[in-house]
């Protein structure tokens, strides 16, 4: 009873928004994750990095049960939000991705809908925006994600037409028009240009202050210039976590000093 | 020869009204029955169809796609004028027709719904919508253009259906009377007035030839005109 953590046992810290306690994924018989631990603190932005395939994907997928919708993927060990299990057989998988938004690697707008449908998707679709003011809520989630004043005269053309970058400030408008308590982003700059990166980048340290970030990224430099935490992964294993500033000045493990000073990766 | 009368009396005063009336009541009739079920097929095989039930729905859905006309009609004459109701009826004709239609339908509709993409999907899934509400919302519309123009084409094909319809609505020289009673139907017409030993019969098959065609060119056009304003916007 001692080391396992069970449902009793609440969590003291509350600035901890998310924990992963002994996490392990596969798809089909290869095993992408292999007993993952990570504190993710509230308000702050917690990076991932580590090499292609190293399981970063596949960790923050598990943190909103998106992993668990690709064929022949399992997973074991626990994801806690606020204390509690997601996994937990009474926990709704669907209302923990209302709590738990994500932004994709590569922009992914309905490409059926217009700037203003697309961030409206998250109410329409999730059936919650009665009682709210879409309108409102439109021009609140473009402005948090900085781009309202680019695209405030033509709300209504779609989503699909603006450029790579401004679609993906949009897909995060999309995400915070739930309001969700932790944003997960998934490389979310490596489909765009630098100038378009910069801003995303400016961006995410914005967001920490209503909400709880985990962003997946190659860029080392990216990491270090956003996050608070970084975790690094390898082989699908966490080699290290820790405040940023330690990981990248002074790494305890030669692995982690390896791959941040570019020797591998 | 393509008078107005030609186009609206019924064969005693020597035009095909009969049967352009009984084409459009069997494409509609058709549509009601077989369009639901064969979208619904569709989109059960592409989003929800990773088991083996939907691994052998698939394959008799390919053998029905490639079914023989003629043992649609015999196995309709069969079941349903024999068995169900005891004589030639306009439904009975429709009932045949969906059989070629549904294949087609929900063959087009799964090859639409794969062609969205799947970050589309895990967009809407992320947000924390529904797999039914990202289907209906998300997915289908996204797909719009091809399933109408798998659709329209499935409607044109079954509109110049002949051997199904020779064992099931068997032919009427009268205008509509009652979905259980036999119908008029313009493949009909052409077979039977093209055997006519009158020259005047022969010239009015050739005529509900060229209306069959019209309007099996005029869903064509529809389909073109449909699936361009989509591409253009």
């Amino acid at each position: 009873m001692t080391s396992t953590i069970n449902s009793q046992e609440k969590v003291v810290d509350t600035n901890l928004k998310m924990q992963s306690i002994d996490l392990n994924a596969w798809f089909g018989p290869k095993q992408a994750l292999k007993d993952v631990n990570i504190n993710i603190k509230a308000n702050s932005v917690t990076a991932i990095i580590g090499p292609s395939g190293c399981g970063k994907s596949t960790f923050i997928r598990c943190l909103n049960r998106m992993h668990e919708l690709t064929p022949n993927a399992k997973m074991t060990g626990q994801i806690l939000l606020d204390g509690q299990n997601i996994y937990d057989k009474q926990v709704d998988s669907v209302q923990v991705r209302r709590r738990v938004g994500m932004v994709f690697q590569k922009p992914n707008p309905f490409p059926t809908m217009s700037i203003y449908d697309n961030v409206a998707a998250g109410l329409k679709l999730t059936g919650t925006k009665k009682g709210k003011n879409l309108d409102e809520v439109v021009k609140r989630s473009l402005e948090q994600a900085t781009l309202w004043d680019e695209v405030k005269d033509e709300l209504k053309k779609p989503g699909t037409s603006i450029s790579g970058g401004q679609q993906q400030r949009l897909c995060i408008a999309r995400a915070i028009a739930l309001q969700p308590e932790v944003i997960l982003m998934d490389e979310p700059c490596s489909a765009l240009d630098p100038i378009a990166t910069a801003k995303i980048e400016r961006l995410v340290v914005e967001l920490k202050r209503n909400y709880t970030v985990v962003i997946v990224t190659h860029n080392m430099q990216q990491a270090s210039r956003v996050s608070d935490f970084t975790a690094f992964m390898y082989l699908g294993s966490l080699i290290e976590f820790g405040p940023t500033r330690d990981i990248f000045e002074s790494p305890k493990n030669p692995l982690t000093e390896k791959y941040i000073t570019g020797e591998f990766g | 020869m393509l008078s107005l009368g030609f186009l609206l009396n019924n064969n005693s005063a020597g035009g095909i009204g009969p049967a352009i009336q009984g084409t459009l009541i069997l494409i509609g009739l058709t549509s009601v029955i077989g369009i639901p079920v064969g979208i619904l097929s569709g989109v059960y095989l592409a989003e929800f169809g990773n088991n083996k039930y939907a691994t052998a729905m698939r394959s008799i859905n390919d053998v029905l796609t490639e079914f023989p006309s003629i043992v649609v009609g015999i196995t309709a004459y069969g079941v349903i004028v024999i068995g169900l109701i005891g004589h030639y009826s306009a439904i009975a004709g429709a009932i045949a027709l969906s059989f070629i239609l549904i294949p087609i339908v929900a063959r087009t509709t799964e090859e639409s719904l794969k062609l969205v993409p799947n970050s589309v999907r895990e967009a809407s899934l992320a947000l924390g919508a529904h797999k039914w509400r990202t289907t209906l919302s998300v997915v289908l519309p996204t797909a719009k253009a091809g399933l109408l123009t798998g659709t329209l084409l499935a409607v044109a094909r079954i509109a110049g259906e002949t051997a199904p319809l020779i064992m099931t609505i068997l032919g009427n020289r009268y205008f509509f009377q009652g979905l259980n009673q036999p119908m008029a139907a313009l493949p009909l017409e052409i077979w039977r007035d093209s055997l006519q030993p009158q020259a005047s019969l022969q010239a009015q098959g050739w005529g509900a030839a060229l209306i069959l065609i019209l309007m099996v060119l005029s869903l064509n056009i529809i389909v073109r005109l449909a699936t361009r304003g989509r591409n253009k916007r």
